[in-house]
């Protein structure tokens, strides 16, 4: 995980419900563990469910600042931006930006595209294969560039984080890492990790931790 | 290779719609059933399909009314308060006898409520959905992987009886994600729809698609054949899923995503020695109440225990269906809050303990 901290501020997009904030959620959680101060921003103005947010306990016990919309998990369905947001911008401390799903997602970016590229960043694109809308390297391309197009950013590289749920086997992770490769080829981009759940132990992949809200 | 795909609960109703040969979506967005509309907009011109957003729910239900007497394949979703807006056309449309797709991903009511998961639609769903003596055929997936294949068999349903059919899921399902298996319903034998009004062509006698009878006796017996039709759907449609109920002495009975976390707590409820089964209906309309029935003539069975995000809305079907035979008591949790699995727990602990005296 700590290969992909490569520049202070990390962008993570993609499609909606391909595992975004739980990568968002390992890498802050690996830049703390680390010794460095990190701020985790949940930037999903299109989905009051399943975010960031759900985790701000978790977080804080780990040494990791959550900046969170005003209104995220209150019910309040509104899409705004948390106003500590453009503290990113002024500071020294690393932040990791969970923004939400597809271009819809990629919005709340182009407002302060200019910002990002003044500061620097590095942005990655959150990629699984068994997510039907993506399930070719063509299909996710096209969102892919949907979302530097909506973003006014560029991807630096792809994390392929493909799996099923609570289904995922090792040989399902296996299986992905031929479409990340030509998802690479085609995007002219490098697959800078496959993340599989520790608990698969699957070869060649960053280990990452479950921490997705669970319902029961 | 797997042939599943992870998906989100809407999702998996909306692939599993396209998957039907339904080429029509009209609706209004709502939260927390958005994900529809938004993968119909998406996919629904790819396959030569039209999704349209109405300028209210109100309109979307009549457009689903055209729709359907025209002889389409056509669903509209919405969430609770979208729901009670499309009352007024959905007992229409069981008056035209046509049939359709409704979804209901609910959320918190009354009113305009919450956004968070509930089931407090319950009664509205089986019985007060639109006036009239009426019903419809209402579904209650549990699963991602039920929220496609009952949307596939509410397509089956809906033309076999020519009637509406309701996925009653809830904001919990529709946003989760779990895998799915799109290719896992069983084909039925759907019935010519030789009542649509396709234009007749000079060919055919024409065919009439309407509500209205003026003459009470004319109306009454419209109303009559289509309670046979009910009769006929109680016999043959009953769906229903039971776990350790064969020695137990306290029966939970619960559907959709709350059926689950009573799972869990009978699981824990075993290994404490408590012989607790749960019973899931599918089917709310009709309602399992025969199958009810015979597990209250068990002697080993003590009391059931109503298990809802809501106050207890399906108790009483619980009541009639076994005549107050045994016991029945309710433990929900309302207005968006979901139960966790050791409340469930605490309430089968306390009821168990009485052996059905309380």
């Amino acid at each position: 995980m700590n290969n992909l901290i490569k520049s202070r501020i990390i962008i993570i997009a993609g499609h909606y419900g391909s595992g975004k904030t739980n990568i968002a959620v390992n890498l802050a959680e690996a830049v703390a563990a680390d010794g460095k101060r990190v701020c985790i921003v949940d930037l999903d103005i299109v989905n009051p469910y399943f975010r960031s947010a759900d985790n701000v306990k978790e977080l804080s016990t780990l040494g990791v600042r959550t900046i969170i919309p005003e209104f995220a998990n209150t019910n309040v369905d509104i899409p705004s931006l948390p106003k500590e947001y453009y503290s990113i911008f002024i500071t020294d401390e690393y932040s990791i930006v969970d923004v939400g799903g597809d271009a819809d997602g990629a919005v709340a970016l182009s407002a302060d595209y200019d910002k990002y590229q003044k500061s620097g960043y590095i942005m990655y694109y959150v990629f699984n294969c068994y997510r039907p809308m993506t399930a070719t390297p063509e299909s996710a391309l096209e969102l892919l560039r949907q979302i530097e197009n909506t973003s006014h950013l560029t991807f630096s590289g792809i994390i392929n984080n493909s799996n099923l749920g609570t289904e995922t086997t090792a040989a399902l992770v296996e299986a992905s890492f031929g479409k990340a490769d030509r998802l690479s080829e085609i995007s002219g981009l490098p697959v800078v990790a496959t993340t599989a759940l520790d608990t698969l132990d699957v070869l060649n992949t960053v280990p990452i931790k479950n921490r997705t809200k669970q319902l029961f | 290779m797997s042939e599943k795909v992870l998906m989100k609960g809407n999702e998996a109703i909306a692939e599993a719609t396209i998957r039907a040969g339904c080429k029509l979506f009209f609706g209004y967005p709502i939260t927390p059933q958005n994900e529809i509309p938004e993968y119909m907009a998406k996919n629904m011109p790819k396959i030569g399909g039209l999704c349209l957003q109405a300028e209210s729910e109100v309109a979307a239900i009549n457009m689903v009314l055209g729709a359907a007497a025209a002889g389409a394949r056509v669903i509209t979703s919405s969430s609770s308060p979208g729901i009670s807006l499309k009352g007024e056309g959905i007992s229409y449309i069981v008056g035209s006898d046509l049939p359709c797709v409704i979804v209901n991903v609910q959320r918190g009511g009354p009113g305009l409520g919450g956004i968070q998961p509930a089931q407090s639609d319950y009664n509205q769903a089986t019985k007060a959905l639109g006036h009239g003596d009426m019903h419809i055929i209402v579904l209650a997936p549990s699963s991602v992987q039920e929220m496609a294949t009952l949307t596939g068999e509410a397509f089956d349903l809906a033309d076999i009886y020519r009637m509406p059919v309701m996925l009653l899921a809830d904001g919990a399902l529709g946003q989760m994600m779990e895998p799915v298996d799109l290719e896992a319903k069983e084909k039925r034998t759907l019935p010519p729809k030789d009542w649509a009004c396709t234009g007749h062509g000079g060919k055919r006698p024409y065919n009439v698609v309407n509500s209205l009878y003026i003459q009470p006796d004319v109306l009454e017996k419209t109303i009559i054949e289509r309670f046979k039709k009910y009769d006929e759907i109680k016999q043959k449609e009953v769906k229903y899923e039971e776990y350790l109920t064969d020695d137990a002495e306290i029966i939970l009975v619960s559907y959709g995503i709350t059926a689950r976390i009573a799972k869990t707590a009978v699981k824990h409820a075993r290994t404490m020695g408590i012989k607790a089964g749960l019973f899931r209906p599918v089917t709310l309309f009709p309602f399992p109440s025969e199958q009810l029935d015979r597990l209250a003539d068990k002697t080993s069975v003590k009391t059931f225990l109503s298990v809802e995000m809501n106050m207890g809305q399906m108790i009483n079907d619980i009541k009639v269906a076994i005549n107050c035979k045994k016991d029945v008591y309710h433990f929900g949790r309302t207005g968006g809050v979901i139960p966790t699995p050791d409340e469930i727990l605490e309430n089968i602990k306390k009821y168990a303990a009485v052996g059905g005296k309380i």
